[in-house]
């Protein structure tokens, strides 16, 4: 690998400092389901994993990256603007009328983005039709998809694991992001859908259970699942909502903290926390 | 008995079957185009085109919104993806998928809903597609095709694979008279006046086109001239032909095998009333699920017959 742990760390933080000034900037959004997601992106977007071309997001051979949990779109919006599709500047448009960088991902409007998500459930079938374009093309590339565990709770997401399991697409990845809160509290309280890994080895997957806040097991994780050619790859991203600036939100009183931006003042405390850390 | 018999027309085959070996031909000369199936492609007819081009085709169980979503995901690839299910499975079932997987990224996918009406019959209401086409035309962007005879279907089928972008094609399960000669125009959007009159028009698809045909074939009897338009698109509807026929008939009758709520006939009134308000009736499934029984006893007793078209023309004609 080209680019050292080190080096995603750093690009991680960059990545969570532009979360919490565009939900802010915004005054709404998803700060904390976005935080969670931070290593398994940066590792994706500059770990050598996908290949794209910023200057043409539909060049054919790409590979495809569908944040189904469309809620933590912040975060892809930073990696995008790190990565080079615009600048960070304009990633402070977030959510205002006019702006291409809607609440949820808008494949329309945006070069770049994959599927139009935010209806719970859908983006592992997307990458499912995806992944099996790919193969009809005989293009050598892989879509990764990112759901929520709240979001497995849709009947969909295990429509779309079995028939997988049936086509075998070893060209799909599905990355879990078990942050362990959905809305209304614990995905253990709400519908508890563990064990996650072993319901989608019983499809057929090949699974990983790893610490997705670890940026050495985000990268080694998705080593592995891209060395797998001949069955769909799991990786179980055991992550915390909110990773990053979990202390402050605990001194808020929120660990979930769902829905909500971070007030201005908690914003710049938040900034100077990671830059600390 | 059939519709359209009245009228000395022929019975040919049912628009499930046309659309199948549409398909399965159109796939030989189109290799973008693939098939996604819930498991009843015997039923909706995808199934020729499977047998022939199985590499192209994927059935991903009894599962139509995971069916619906895998289409979008190849259409994002390049592909022009056609699914299919039985009508009411297909919108009801998958409708945030047709909706946010499809429609709103514009997916190039053409989904078929077959068992559509109550004419399927013997199976009974839970089968029945009748609110397929209100949800299908409620999605933005979305156009909405009914056919009303094997070669329209075959035509239309051609058209929708040549169209880019979301489709919806409404077919049915019963044999249906031929409308058509083969070769027939067939535009998107672009309504066929099937009989000139100046009394009425009366404005079907599907099914009830032929019935339609009947009726005015039974009211020249009594003097009455209807014209009768046969509307396969519904979504865009073609303002022209209506606007035409408020103007010169001075009053329309809309007939269709679907519920009173979102169909064609709301359609047209939605254009009727802006344009030019004439008086008009309505031919429809009305707002009840239907039962089980034979297909003609069923149209008969839900009022979908040429005779419930001659009785609402009456009602409209005073």
């Amino acid at each position: 690998m080209a680019v050292s742990i080190e080096e995603l760390k750093a690009k991680a933080k960059q990545l969570r400092k532009h979360i919490i000034r565009m939900t802010t900037a915004a005054g709404s959004g998803h700060p904390s389901s976005s935080l969670s997601a931070v290593e398994m992106i940066t590792a994706l977007y500059f770990g050598g994993f996908m290949k794209y071309r910023p200057q043409e997001p539909h060049w054919a051979a790409r590979d495809r990256f569908i944040l189904s949990k469309g809620h933590a779109v912040p975060a892809l919006y930073a990696a995008m603007a790190e990565a080079g599709y615009f600048t960070v500047e304009a990633t402070l448009s977030l959510r205002k009328l006019g702006s291409v960088f809607e609440g949820h991902p808008n494949m329309l409007r945006m070069p770049g983005i994959e599927a139009s998500t935010g209806s719970l459930g859908q983006g592992l079938s997307l990458g499912l039709g995806q992944a099996l374009g790919m193969h009809l093309d005989k293009l050598d590339s892989r879509v990764f998809v990112m759901t929520g565990d709240g979001e497995l709770d849709e009947g969909q997401v295990w429509e779309a694991a079995a028939a997988a399991g049936k086509f075998k697409p070893g060209n799909l990845t599905v990355i879990v992001d078990q942050n362990g809160y959905q809305q209304t509290g614990a995905t253990k309280d709400v519908l508890d859908m563990r064990p996650i890994a072993d319901k989608f080895a019983a499809f057929g997957w090949h699974t990983q259970t790893v610490n997705g806040n670890c940026q050495a097991n985000a990268v080694a994780a998705l080593t592995i699942a891209t060395n797998i050619k001949d069955r769909p790859t799991c990786i179980i991203s055991q992550t915390q909502k909110g990773f990053g600036i979990l202390p402050l939100l605990e001194a808020e009183g929120d660990l979930n903290y769902h829905g909500k931006p971070l007030s201005p003042a908690l914003a710049e405390k938040a900034i100077a926390f990671i830059d600390s850390n | 008995m059939y519709y359209g018999e009245l009228s000395g027309l022929k019975l040919g085959a049912a628009t499930r079957d046309a659309f199948g070996d549409a398909l399965k031909e159109l796939g030989a000369k189109h290799p973008e185009v693939v098939v996604v199936d819930a498991d009843v492609g015997n039923s909706t007819r995808t199934e020729p085109f499977m047998k022939a081009f199985p590499e192209r085709s994927f059935n991903v169980g009894i599962a139509e919104s995971n069916m619906v979503s895998v289409a979008a995901g190849l259409a994002s690839c390049g592909k022009t993806a056609v699914c299919s299910s039985f009508a009411t499975f297909l919108l009801s079932n998958a409708f945030d998928q047709l909706r946010m997987s499809v429609a709103f990224p514009k997916m190039n996918v053409k989904f078929v809903g077959s068992h559509s009406g109550i004419s399927i019959g013997e199976d009974g209401p839970s089968q029945m597609g009748i609110e397929d086409v209100s949800l299908a035309c409620s999605l933005p962007g979305v156009k909405v095709i009914v056919p009303s005879d094997a070669v329209q279907t075959a035509a239309a089928t051609a058209a929708m694979l040549a169209d880019h972008g979301p489709i919806y094609l409404r077919t049915g399960r019963s044999k249906v008279a031929i409308l058509y000669p083969n070769g027939c125009d067939f535009k998107i959007g672009k309504a066929i006046q099937l009989r000139d009159g100046s009394d009425v028009t009366i404005i079907a698809n599907g099914l009830m086109v032929g019935a339609a045909m009947d009726a005015a074939t039974e009211l020249a009897k009594s003097g009455v001239n209807a014209r009768v338009l046969d509307m396969h698109t519904i979504k865009p509807i073609d303002e022209e032909a209506i606007v035409k026929a408020a103007r010169e008939t001075q009053r329309i009758v809309v007939v269709e095998e679907h519920l009173a709520h979102g169909g064609l006939g709301s359609v047209v009134a939605t254009v009727v009333s802006r344009t030019v308000p004439v008086p008009m009736a309505y031919v429809n499934v009305g707002d009840c699920f239907a039962e089980s029984g034979d297909p003609q006893g069923l149209l008969d007793k839900y009022g979908l017959n040429p005779a419930a078209i001659v009785a609402a023309v009456k009602s409209v004609i005073g």
